[in-house]
């Protein structure tokens, strides 16, 4: 028997097990299937972390050692290249690696941290060939960054997330020409401060309402054909434009690794692809819980961090037997906002509620509504969906609640 | 005379407007919601700066991440590549180790653990 076992070595599952740690728990294992601590911040060797938590630009390896040196200075055990093939509701985890074979593990409470992936060319449908130099821009992060080999010389990139306009910077340093990157939105996914730095900087196109409608080559990628969207995004005949290229980067999205959450019979929430959570991040399998990308996909791991000391603090409570929770209280959304974590709150204590809008809105208020009654409304200049938004709901405010709905008005 | 960049100082990514006299000084800067965004838009107008950080490969031909321990010119981002690539990084090597010197005046450390 395990107190408290972390699926996850990343940025959250070292978050929570510090936090852990810190409330008086000893007997924390954390299981990471890859060779480092560290999780996907290894690969990301840009800068621009921790403003939030550390006060100073770090990049994504820094980030991670100062957590993992944390981890190292407390004892905390951990297993590397050690992969989780299950869990169940009974919080009995299957594990495998080289030196114990596949051994089971009984635990107290655990930690769901395995954050996520990325959305693959499959669930695009475009059409022509299926040549070689087909990339998601993180496959194209890990062969630059880790393995040292450039993916491609011309490079066309779909999907204006973070991670593709990252790597129209990084692949441009290394000496490619990056042609275009396509997004089908009319807005880009990703921070402005990334626009500037990574496509401004270089004179790299940002072409917005626009996407690869086909893909030429028989071994390799020899071009793209790109194509402005209409308001439904629908290509439009005429706008279809042929560029050469031997390389696509796709950077469509990142969807939460929730395997081993629908294993453990947790329910998740078709929205975040993430488990559904109280405010202390427990799902509804009592004394599982979960954070950082996993739950829901951040654009900051300061967040994610952040995210995750709840979750350990939560587990370490509920190992102790000392969480106390009341009637839930329900977050419902109007669809202008598309999500909240937590889906629910279950005490009566003041809550961070973070949401994602569905579109580009501007001078707007957040409303939020018991009933008829408006409890907390804030204005808003400008809420994009690619800037996660917070508010703090004060426990007064939610006594007698069954039921808060979140609201974007005029 | 007028301009306007999105600030890149932190993941808010402020839209600056900046007055110029016709000289090049800034006159104004508007936008901005802190002083590092002031700052910013100062340094860009008369003397634009970035941080680069890239990978160099170690002597058992693993990579390890490194950067720029300050900014270094805009313009320079491309040569500083030239004279950073090629060095083979000796082994173990510690965040915070020092593996080029003076790439304009900016030394080139590791940003990851390598043993």
């Amino acid at each position: 028997m395990t107190d408290l076992v972390i699926i996850g070595g990343g940025p959250a599952g070292m978050s929570a097990a510090t936090a852990a740690y810190e409330c008086g728990i000893r007997d924390i294992l954390i299981l990471e299937r890859d060779e480092n601590l560290g999780g996907i911040l290894q690969q990301c060797i840009h800068n621009g972390f921790g403003l939030h938590n550390f006060g100073e630009e770090l990049t994504g390896p820094e980030y991670a050692w100062k957590y993992e040196q944390k981890v190292r200075e407390l004892g905390i055990p951990f297993k590397l290249n050690t992969m989780v093939l299950d869990i169940t509701e009974d919080k009995i985890i299957t594990a495998t690696n080289e030196e114990e074979g596949i051994f089971q593990i009984q635990a107290k409470a655990i930690v769901l941290a395995m954050g996520c992936r990325e959305r693959a060319k499959g669930a695009l449908n475009i059409a022509g060939t299926r040549p070689a130099g087909i990339y998601s821009a993180g496959t194209a992060q890990k062969y630059v960054n880790m393995k040292g080999y450039m993916p491609g010389k011309e490079v066309v990139i779909l999907g204006s997330g973070d991670i593709g306009l990252i790597m129209a910077r990084r692949m441009t340093l290394e000496g490619a020409k990056v042609k275009a990157v396509c997004e089908l939105m009319p807005y880009s996914g990703g921070l402005a401060r990334n626009i500037q730095q990574c496509l401004v900087d270089f004179d790299i196109p940002l072409l917005l309402s626009h996407t690869v409608v086909e893909v030429h080559g028989k071994e390799r990628v020899t071009g793209v054909t790109i194509a402005k969207v209409d308001e439904n995004r629908r290509p439009i005949e005429e706008t279809k434009q042929y560029i050469s290229c031997d390389t696509l980067l796709l950077s469509v999205g990142l969807i939460p690794e929730n395997e081993l959450s629908k294993r453990a019979g947790i329910s998740l929430d078709h929205i975040t692809n993430g488990a559904v959570v109280d405010q202390d991040r427990e799902t509804e399998v009592e004394g599982i819980f979960a954070c950082g990308n996993v739950l829901h996909v951040h654009d900051l791991v300061d967040f994610v961090s952040q995210e995750a000391a709840i979750a350990g603090k939560s587990a370490a409570a509920y190992i102790q037997g000392t969480c106390k929770k009341g009637a839930a209280i329900t977050l419902k959304t109007d669809g202008k906002i598309r999500y909240t974590v937590p889906q629910k709150i279950t005490a009566n204590k003041d809550v961070n509620v973070y949401f994602r809008v569905a579109d580009v809105f501007r001078d707007v208020r957040i409303n939020v509504y018991k009933g008829e009654e408006i409890i907390f409304s804030k204005k808003k200049a400008k809420a994009a969906p690619g800037e996660m938004e917070s508010i703090v709901l004060k426990k007064d405010l939610l006594e007698g609640a069954e039921e808060l709905r979140f609201a974007l008005e005029d | 005379m007028k301009r306007e960049m999105t600030c890149i100082g932190c993941p808010m990514g402020c839209a600056l407007e900046i007055e110029l006299a016709a000289d090049g000084r800034v006159l104004e800067v508007k936008g901005n919601t802190c002083k590092r965004g002031a700052k910013y838009a100062e340094t860009e107008c008369t003397d634009p700066q970035r941080t680069i950080t890239t990978t160099l490969r170690c002597e058992d031909g693993r990579m390890v991440a490194v950067k720029t321990d300050t900014t270094i010119p805009k313009d320079e981002m491309f040569e500083a590549m030239k004279m950073i690539g090629g060095t083979v990084v000796k082994l173990p090597v510690m965040i915070g180790d020092v593996l080029v010197k003076d790439v304009f005046g900016s030394n080139v450390v590791a940003t990851q653990n390598r043993s």
